[in-house]
């Protein structure tokens, strides 16, 4: 019996348990237009990665406490001090400083419209949205960035005002943690296990 | 970056003139699976050495350095897959290096390949592109594609590249092109155009006579982009040699290929589009200080830029690469090109980034019918020609390959081979191809200077390959 793998950190280094690959059998490719002879195989691959948030780690941990944080750079000496970024950076892109950790939850939830968008009608493997995927790109107030997520709720439009969801029960500690509805969608319309977080 | 230092803006110089000398490709397909990889690229460089007479053997023998295209390793499955090929090739123990920048691989690996021959460190090298996107199905392809976005912040949305870079055709659909039906039916005529002339070209993946009705039935992807405006995956190789002058008039001689000068030059942007900030348009050199000044009232929204319409990469690309070659107006000054139309908007966008036309007026280059071997408004030749090869939705797109490919195209119109590399009966039937009744020559009479675009994703690396006939040079060696 297999169990999925699950990793902590302790004393600095990665304490690693359960199993981290399955094997399948090669199956051979035979040729139909030619005898059946061989032309290749199958290589079934399934392995489970470990990867580190970093400097990052703040915005996903606290999109399941129903946050929305980005950064700024407080550099006095940096020519673009006081950009903000959402997506987050962990750096200023111009002086390379540690930028500062700002929590953008309101700013987000009262300025945020559609930049653009689409509605894609297919997925790749491992998507596990709901299709069509509404995917928006959204513009706050006084943040310099675009942000990429996705609707949940609502047709998007350019100029459409939206507010953050969050999924708040059973967290997946992604991206896909953090959607949007448009702005007025009762609590009753928000998909499982999402709330406005307030 | 959102501001430039004066050092940043230098143009660069190559030390000493670069020559193009032949080049060579597979056949392009969906799936190629009675062949491997390096099957595929000596087919590749035993095309380029036949187009100088030589022997594989004999071309090999000049090689000093390879440089190889090859973009996603997980496709394959082969982690330093170069080192297999260059293996395969007999090239060991020679020096040689992989290139990696997505969409772009094929025109970064002749950007260095470039650079190597100027510099001096080599007389002769191969530029050697190749991808295989068959040896997974489209879904599990799709997502290995959107590796290629942020992992964090992107690929769990969906893991469909279609959706993080079909924002900005819609961006651009609404913005520049207003969502009009005239502009819709635009973007259907360059579908049509590029599988057209596939129909023509014997390497071609995806040859088809389409109606822009066609177009416009195929299946929404992601509206307003249909499944015959997108780019296709393919397998297949590409190679070129480049060198110095000497070598390069030694491999020609007595042969029909004329050397041909080249540049190549790059730019780059963010790799996630929500991270574009917003900045001044840099300017070509057939651009006015005060031309964009109202962009944003005649196309609403348009006051942004890059903005999520236009790609910043290409804009810088052909900024550094029209003054190094002494290009003025790419209208006026070039014969023939190819560009990367990933998607029929994204051709258009691309127009003006490399200054076809303005920002904002990109579809006119399409109506105007100046795009077209023979404009279909006029009956006489297209002013300035684009992707006669079918191009990416016609041709292929087999990633490390396809700038490779795009250059030698160009180079078989100013070496006046085009009709004869293409109309070879034996080539058609060597790839179990159909030569249509009705073949048509797409030579380009009296091409001297040409232009490839080679172009990552979201716009993240963009390179802008210029040859020229070297007896018609726009500028004085410096």
């Amino acid at each position: 019996m297999s169990m999925f793998g699950t990793v902590t950190v302790k004393d600095g280094k990665y304490r690693i348990k359960g199993d981290f690959h399955h094997i399948s059998a090669n199956i051979p490719i035979r040729n139909q237009d030619n005898a059946w002879q061989l032309i290749g195989v199958t290589n079934p691959r399934d392995m489970t990665y470990i990867h580190t948030y970093g400097g990052e780690a703040v915005f996903f941990e606290n999109l399941s406490k129903g946050k929305i944080h980005g950064t700024r750079c407080d550099n006095p000496d940096c020519e673009f001090k006081g950009t903000v970024y959402i997506p987050f950076r962990i750096h200023c892109p111009d002086c390379l400083a540690k930028n500062t950790v700002v929590d953008l939850t309101d700013v987000c939830r009262k300025t945020a419209i559609i930049h653009t968008f689409m509605v894609c009608e297919r997925s790749g493997a491992f998507n596990t949205l709901d299709k069509p995927i509404r995917f928006i790109n959204i513009e706050f107030e006084g943040v310099t960035t675009i942000l990429m997520s996705y609707l949940s709720v609502g047709e998007p439009k350019v100029g459409m005002r939206v507010v953050p969801i969050f999924r708040m029960l059973d967290p997946t500690y992604t991206i896909t943690d953090l959607s949007w509805v448009a702005e007025a969608t009762p609590e009753s319309a928000l998909p499982k296990g999402f709330s406005f977080g307030h | 970056m959102i501001k430039f230092s004066e050092r940043h803006l230098k143009i660069p110089k190559l030390s000493r003139p670069v020559y193009l000398v032949t080049a060579g490709q597979s056949k392009f397909g969906r799936a190629i699976p009675e062949k491997r990889i390096e099957e595929l690229v000596v087919d590749a460089l035993t095309m380029a050495a036949k187009l100088i007479d030589k022997t594989p053997a004999e071309l090999k023998s000049y090689i000093h350095t390879a440089y190889y295209g090859h973009f996603a390793d997980h496709f394959g499955d082969q982690l330093l897959g170069e080192a297999v090929i260059h293996d395969r090739l007999g090239l060991d123990p020679l020096g040689n290096i992989g290139i990696k920048t997505g969409g772009a691989t094929g025109g970064s690996t002749l950007w260095e390949a470039v650079k190597t021959v100027a510099s001096g460190y080599s007389d002769c090298v191969l530029a050697m592109g190749w991808e295989r996107m068959d040896e997974v199905p489209t879904d599990e392809g799709n997502h290995l594609i959107s590796c290629a976005a942020d992992k964090d912040w992107e690929t769990p949305l969906g893991h469909i590249y279609t959706g993080y870079y079909a924002v900005m055709a819609q961006k651009y659909w609404q913005v520049f092109g207003k969502e009009e039906d005239s502009f819709r039916q635009t973007m259907a005529e360059i579908s049509v155009k590029h599988h057209g002339y596939a129909r023509f070209n014997p390497f071609a993946h995806s040859p088809m006579k389409i109606t822009t009705d066609d177009v416009l039935k195929s299946p929404v992807v992601a509206y307003p982009l249909r499944a015959l405006d997108c780019c296709l995956m393919s397998v297949g190789a590409a190679c070129a040699i480049i060198c110095d002058e000497d070598t390069a008039m030694e491999l020609t001689k007595n042969t029909k290929n004329k050397p041909l000068r080249i540049w190549v030059a790059a730019g780059s942007h963010t790799l996630r589009p929500a991270c574009r900030r917003d900045m001044e348009i840099p300017l070509l050199p057939n651009e006015t200080d005060d031309q964009y000044a109202d962009l944003g009232k005649r196309f609403p929204g348009g006051d942004r830029y890059p903005g999520f319409t236009g790609f910043l990469a290409a804009r810088m690309a052909v900024w550094y690469g029209y003054r190094m070659a002494g290009i003025v107006d790419p209208m006026e000054d070039l014969d023939v090109v190819e560009l990367h139309d990933a998607f029929t908007i994204s051709d258009i966008q691309t127009y003006e980034d490399i200054g076809l036309r303005p920002y904002g007026y990109g579809r006119d280059y399409v109506e105007s019918g100046d795009c077209y071997h023979t404009n279909p408004n006029t009956g006489k030749p297209g002013r300035l020609p684009s992707n006669l090869s079918g191009g990416l939705i016609g041709c292929m797109h087999a990633v490390g390959a396809t700038g490779i490919m795009q250059t030698f195209e160009i180079a078989s119109h100013i070496w006046n081979r085009w009709g004869e590399i293409h109309e070879d009966s034996s080539l058609w039937d060597d790839f179990g191809r159909q030569k249509p009744d009705d073949w048509t020559n797409l030579q380009v009479n009296d091409a001297k200077k040409a232009m490839a675009i080679s172009h990552a994703g979201v716009g993240s690396h963009v390179t802008a390959t210029i040859l020229m006939d070297p007896d018609h040079l726009l500028k004085e060696e410096d």
